[in-house]
């Protein structure tokens, strides 16, 4: 079984984010990079698969030289070897990532493609279900549980007040949601290990960007607020607000 | 006349509230951009529902009415409404943020080749072109986009445009063919597992009622879901809470979970930690129950108790049974 998985190298959720003076870009000078969350379930499942049913593990990121750190995170986890599209270019427009995924992944043997549901900067959540529309295979998008057969995979997702049950035929592309599995830590072993495994570099296609950021800005702050009153001697105040002042209930 | 597309959201043949939303801003749109605002429904026998989104200000609506659409599958559905869509010239095509909007919408911009912005929270129209805000980095910060193709797919965050039924008459709806050609493989949908019929999801809930560390363990939400059920609303969580194991992670509110928007958020022993105000501070209304004064989650709150929850949340409990 050949499987690619798709990562990304993205600012750590307890990052606070700053936009630049200008307004026209992110100040990331001193943000902390980790491997995108969702990416880690979508690596987890993919070595799950190997040690069950044999086969190969490759993660593919695009991103800048710095996530060099995030390929060998996922190697240490357990990948066998990487393919890094060096790219300097801040908050790349979707689509143009997924034409520059493509192309790398008609080179590269796949039976299954893992993404991640979504990259926790950008928060798109369009990759991987537009590789797989270019690539025309399956995809089924923020999957929660994965029973993978020889030739297709019966996948779950949830959706609002269910859970929709597919079967995908391979090759085809899963994108991992939060409880899909538990992500396994690297061993000190794996790391060792991980410094010699290949990460082989692919030069960067061409893909015109099909959207443009004009300018960044805040949420709106909310006004400060008050304090109704200490224990249950405040709920009576608080429902009077609730109904007359706010008017929600 | 340019054409702006509205995917009205169906399942089991009665419209998700979202589809209004969709119709409704649709017609905003076409308002504002000078085009006319068709929508778009598939499923099952759905010419009969088409009708009814004439109130939202949609004067057409293109039924894919076949056996085949049912129920969502992503390849087959995106096929039909990128069709539909080349047929009509759409210029923008719309969408809800939601399971299935989330899957379709950047399958259609693929297979149309043109520019997505996901999850918008405002949309403007200046000298006709159109522009889009949608939160980045878990909604620490939004960013306005705009496309740079003919065409332009957009998906909409529920409870954030109003969706209100006004004076409009019955819109005319059009039947399409079926089933549609896909090229290459397709996912085939083996069955749907229906979760406990009546739970309201987090996305599309008017309040929430959301518990943190604080709540101490799994068996005190029972408080929250009677509070919930009481309030008509639904349990969120903390991801220190799903983290614990004490609630399913379809219940976590944050960054790594689900970014809500209701009329009112109850957070009961949430600290307020970055990545879970990036979640919840788009709610019209925020009360917080903390035993921590200085707690963070204060400073985003309209309304504060401070105090120890089991005695707040049973008290809170008596006062919405009398509402």
């Amino acid at each position: 079984m050949n499987i690619v998985v798709c990562i990304k190298h993205v600012p750590d959720t307890e990052s606070k984010i700053k936009i630049t003076p200008e307004g026209d870009s992110i100040d990331s000078a001193a943000l902390e990079y980790i491997v995108n969350p969702y990416d880690e379930f979508a690596v987890e499942e993919a070595l799950k698969i190997k040690e069950a049913k044999g086969g190969e593990v490759t993660v593919l990121c695009l991103g800048p030289e710095s996530a060099t750190k995030t390929i060998r995170t996922a190697l240490a986890m357990g990948a066998d070897k990487a393919v890094h599209i060096k790219d300097e270019t801040f908050l790349r427009d979707p689509s143009s990532t997924a034409e520059i995924l493509t192309s790398a992944l008609r080179e590269i043997p796949h039976d299954i493609i893992f993404f991640g549901k979504q990259s926790v900067d950008g928060d798109n959540a369009q990759i991987g279900l537009m590789v797989a529309t270019l690539l025309q295979v399956p995809a089924v998008s923020e999957i929660v549980s994965m029973e993978c057969g020889d030739s297709s995979a019966v996948v779950k997702r949830s959706i609002e007040g269910g859970i929709e049950v597919f079967e995908a035929p391979f090759p085809a592309v899963f994108t991992a949601q939060k409880g899909l599995n538990e992500p396994r830590y690297a061993s000190l072993k794996g790391i060792m290990a991980a410094k010699k495994k290949p990460i082989e570099e692919r030069e960067l296609s061409d893909a015109a960007p099909k959207t443009s950021i004009k300018g960044f800005v805040y949420p709106p702050e909310r006004p400060a607020g008050k304090i109704v009153g200490e224990g249950a001697e405040a709920v009576p105040t608080l429902f009077e607000l609730l109904q007359n002042e706010a008017k929600v209930l | 006349m340019s054409v702006i597309l509205a995917f009205a959201e169906q399942r089991n043949n009665t419209f998700r509230k979202t589809a209004f939303e969709v119709a409704g801003t649709a017609a905003r749109l076409a308002g504002d951009m000078g085009g006319q605002a068709v929508a778009l429904v598939a499923g099952a026998d759905v010419e009969g529902m088409g009708p009814e989104l004439g109130k939202y200000g949609v004067s057409t609506v293109k039924a894919l009415s076949d056996a085949s659409f049912k129920d969502y599958t992503g390849e087959s559905y995106a096929t039909a409404v990128c069709e539909a869509a080349k047929t009509l010239d759409a210029k923008v095509i719309l969408f809800p943020a939601s399971s299935m909007g989330k899957d379709l919408a950047p399958r259609v911009a693929a297979l149309l080749g043109c520019g997505m912005a996901s999850d918008c929270i405002e949309l403007k129209v200046e000298d006709g072109n159109l522009s889009a805000k949608r939160p980045l980095y878990g909604g620490k910060v939004h960013a306005w986009v705009t496309a740079t193709t003919d065409s332009f797919v957009l998906t909409l965050r529920p409870n954030v445009f109003t969706a209100e039924a006004g004076s409009g008459g019955d819109a005319a709806v059009d039947k399409l063919d079926g089933p549609a050609a896909v090229a290459g493989g397709q996912a085939s949908l083996k069955e749907i597992l229906q979760e406990a019929s009546g739970k309201i999801d987090l996305t599309e809930a008017n309040i929430i009622v959301a518990g943190g560390r604080g709540m101490k363990g799994p068996e005190n939400y029972k408080f929250l879901e009677e509070l919930a059920g009481l309030l008509k609303g639904a349990v969120g969580a903390s991801r220190a809470a799903v983290d614990s194991g004490w609630r399913p992670h379809s219940d976590q509110v944050g960054q790594t979970g689900k970014t809500v928007s209701p009329t009112l958020y109850i957070a009961c022993g949430i600290s307020g930690a970055i990545q879970h105000l990036a979640g919840m501070s788009s709610s019209k209304f925020i009360v917080a129950i903390n035993k921590d004064a200085d707690a963070p989650i204060f400073k985003v709150s309209d309304y504060g108790v401070v105090g120890d929850l089991f005695e707040v949340i049973p008290a809170l409990i008596e006062q919405a049974k009398k509402l």
